[in-house]
């Protein structure tokens, strides 16, 4: 079973981000990075299946500039058996397409029988990546796994739901899989693995990006302001109004 | 340091990387599996014992050892950032670590017999079995040279009696590493085993400080221990001397992490905390206290970083050792006192960890060289004069 694991380094929840100048990405420099939460649920997923296997291979596969190699050595820490940087360091991209379809050019040699990805990364959000990258290379695709199981050329996955549903899939092998948070119980680093780190092949591929669909323009945080309202006449015309405001804005029927 | 405390001198940027993602790895273990339980086991005076496996797995124990023997190979540096992280939870936590590693697995790592070593260093890296470390007696705290527990030779054996008091975790052991005096006055250390006839522990209750650490005392009664469970390397009071400036390495490091605790619960809350329509932090007085504590934490992780380089180097000597451990004591002292005080009321209970902190930094103060004891042997270094006999 030869599997691919993508890993996304995305800014930390507690980071600050700050922006640049123009507005239109954050100042990177005052950015501490981790590994996307949801890519290292996908990570434990393969890890477990080779151990359960006692057989194959895991793979893990990032896309971003130099930086993103600390992401890259804490998943081959864990046990990952080698990696892919392909390193994109002036204008990686934003958009969804061309991220896999840089994926599915470094990956399409490979044969891979699974890939594993995050649901989502938790910077952009889009939640394409993965899906895209399996139609790309053919695959079978599901979204939202909660589970796995492995059956002869097959692969089972329990999908999460609306409203507390799930839904159990069988799909053909290969197949691109986006997994859910919580799904597992990701491992540490064991100082060993971390020491043996270095030593695993890392594979650094420097593909030309291509024109993107589409661009970021600017980020801004939200505007939170409160606006107070004063209700002013009666006491009748004031309980009318409240009644009015609490059926229709804040909806309490 | 980096992203998970202050790092005002960007100290990580001297970091290899594997030594930040063992950092990291620290961190998380601790905020994950030990952080939710920490004040139920103070509370109740109990370790968590379910723990120690997984410190063990980790590589947390003993980590700057050889792989084969039973440690990480990692550097001293990463060494001290892992037992920065444990104290950061808990002292007791970094207690642990710390007997396990400087104090068990060193002294058999550096005076044991390949056979010793064979039999005690595995199971000890992995967690499988603790070790604890009898130096101190009642009546021989920092003159531990005066000690009178007696080690008498009687054919290929020895006869151990005495006792050795504010052993961490004594009765959890399942060997101990006690120190005694030959006929002739010389100091030898035996790896005694738990269960032998005449040996045993009881556990020191009514702590206010390290309540999540198991303290007791072990008592020898005609303990009979054959002599190849002396440790063949070593002979006279140098020997647990130079166990405890590996532990003293430790806790140099342990009171940065603590103190950085204590630094942030307190500026966290001096930033929400409102009195005066306005938070205490925008206040000079607050202000003044957090400028000071941050000054004193770098001060205090520049020396721990420069030691464990000249640790790592071979360097390293054993004064230098006590400045870094008596500094640092004094200043999470002070640092863990004052986020306390910000804190207000609300910095009395253990919702907040300060004063959690505050009451075990009295053990540490304490433990391993007292701030006095300390004190002298600089002075010594310094004037070339004893104060001390």
């Amino acid at each position: 079973m030869k599997i691919a694991v993508l890993v996304k380094q995305v800014p930390g929840s507690e980071s600050p981000l700050p922006l640049v100048s123009s507005q239109d990405w954050l100042d990177e420099s005052q950015v501490a990075y981790i590994m996307n939460e949801s890519d290292n649920y996908g990570l434990e997923e393969a890890l477990q299946i080779r151990e359960k296997n006692n057989d194959g291979e895991v793979v893990v596969v990032s896309l971003g500039p130099d930086r993103t190699q600390k992401v890259i050595r804490e998943a081959l820490a864990k046990g990952a058996d080698r990696a892919i940087h392909i390193q994109t360091n002036e204008n990686y991209p934003t958009d969804p397409l061309a991220a896999a379809s840089l994926f599915a050019d470094a990956l399409k040699g490979e044969d891979f029988d699974i890939i594993f990805s995050g649901l989502q990364s938790d910077d952009l959000g889009y939640g394409q990546t993965g899906v895209i990258l399996g139609e790309l290379l053919g695959m079978s695709t599901a979204t939202l796994a909660m589970a796995t199981e492995i059956l002869d050329n097959k692969i089972k996955v329990k999908r999460e739901l609306e409203a507390g549903y799930f839904q159990w899939v069988t799909m053909s092998l290969p197949a691109s899989i986006s997994v859910q948070s919580g799904c597992n119980t990701p491992r540490y680093p064991s100082l060993k693995g971390i020491m043996g780190a270095k030593k695993k092949e890392l594979n650094v591929v420097t593909p030309s990006v291509g024109d993107q669909n589409q661009s970021i323009k600017k980020i801004y945080a939200p505007n939170t302001a409160k606006e107070t309202v004063m209700i002013k006449g009666s006491v009748d015309q004031v309980v009318e109004k409240l009644v009015t405001i609490f059926r229709n804005e804040i909806k309490i029927t | 340091m980096k992203n998970i405390g202050p790092d005002y001198y960007n100290i990580s940027d001297e970091l290899a990387e594997e030594e930040l993602l063992i950092q990291q790895t620290a961190n998380e273990f601790v905020q994950n599996e030990f952080l939710p339980i920490i004040n139920e086991h103070y509370e109740a005076g109990t370790f968590p014992k379910e723990l120690i496996p997984k410190l063990g797995d980790l590589g947390f124990l003993g980590s700057a050892l050889p792989v084969e023997s039973g440690g990480a190979g990692v550097t001293n540096v990463a060494y001290g950032l892992i037992l920065h992280e444990l104290e950061r939870g808990d002292s007791g936590l970094r207690s642990f670590a710390s007997v396990q590693g400087s104090l068990v697995m060193y002294p058999i790592y550096a005076y044991g017999s390949s056979e010793q070593k064979q039999k005690w260093l595995p199971g000890l890296g992995k967690g499988e079995l603790i070790g604890c470390f009898g130096l101190t007696e009642s009546n021989f705290g920092s003159n531990a040279g005066g000690m009178v527990t007696t080690a008498k030779k009687e054919g290929d054996n020895w006869i151990i009696n005495g006792s050795k008091m504010w052993i961490t975790n004594g009765s959890i052991a399942d060997i101990a590493i006690v120190w005694a005096k030959d006929e002739g006055g010389i100091v030898r250390g035996f790896i005694l085993e738990k269960g032998m006839d005449g040996f045993s522990s009881n556990d020191i209750h009514g702590k206010i400080s390290l309540r999540s650490s198991i303290t007791s005392e072990l008592s020898m009664v005609n303990v009979r221990v054959p002599d190849s469970s002396r440790l063949q390397g070593i002979e006279g009071i140098k020997g647990p001397l130079s166990c405890l400036t590996q532990a003293r390495y430790g806790i140099a490091w342990g009171m940065t992490g603590c103190a950085t605790d204590c630094y942030l619960s307190a500026l966290n809350y001096s930033k929400e905390r409102k009195q005066f329509s306005k938070p205490i932090a925008g206040f000079q007085l607050t202000q003044a206290k957090l400028a000071e504590m941050l000054t004193k934490i770098t001060n205090a992780q520049l020396m721990v970083m420069k030691l464990g380089r000249m640790k790592d180097a071979g360097t390293m000597t054993f004064h230098q050792v006590s400045m870094a451990k008596r500094n640092n004591c004094a200043m999470a002292r002070d640092v863990a006192r004052t986020s306390r005080e910000i804190l207000g009321a609300n910095g009395i209970t253990l919702d907040y960890s300060p004063i959690r902190h505050m009451a075990n930094i009295e053990s540490v103060f304490t433990y391993e060289g007292t701030h006095d004891m300390h004190t002298l042997i600089l002075g010594e270094d310094i004037t070339g004069i004893p104060a001390f006999d």
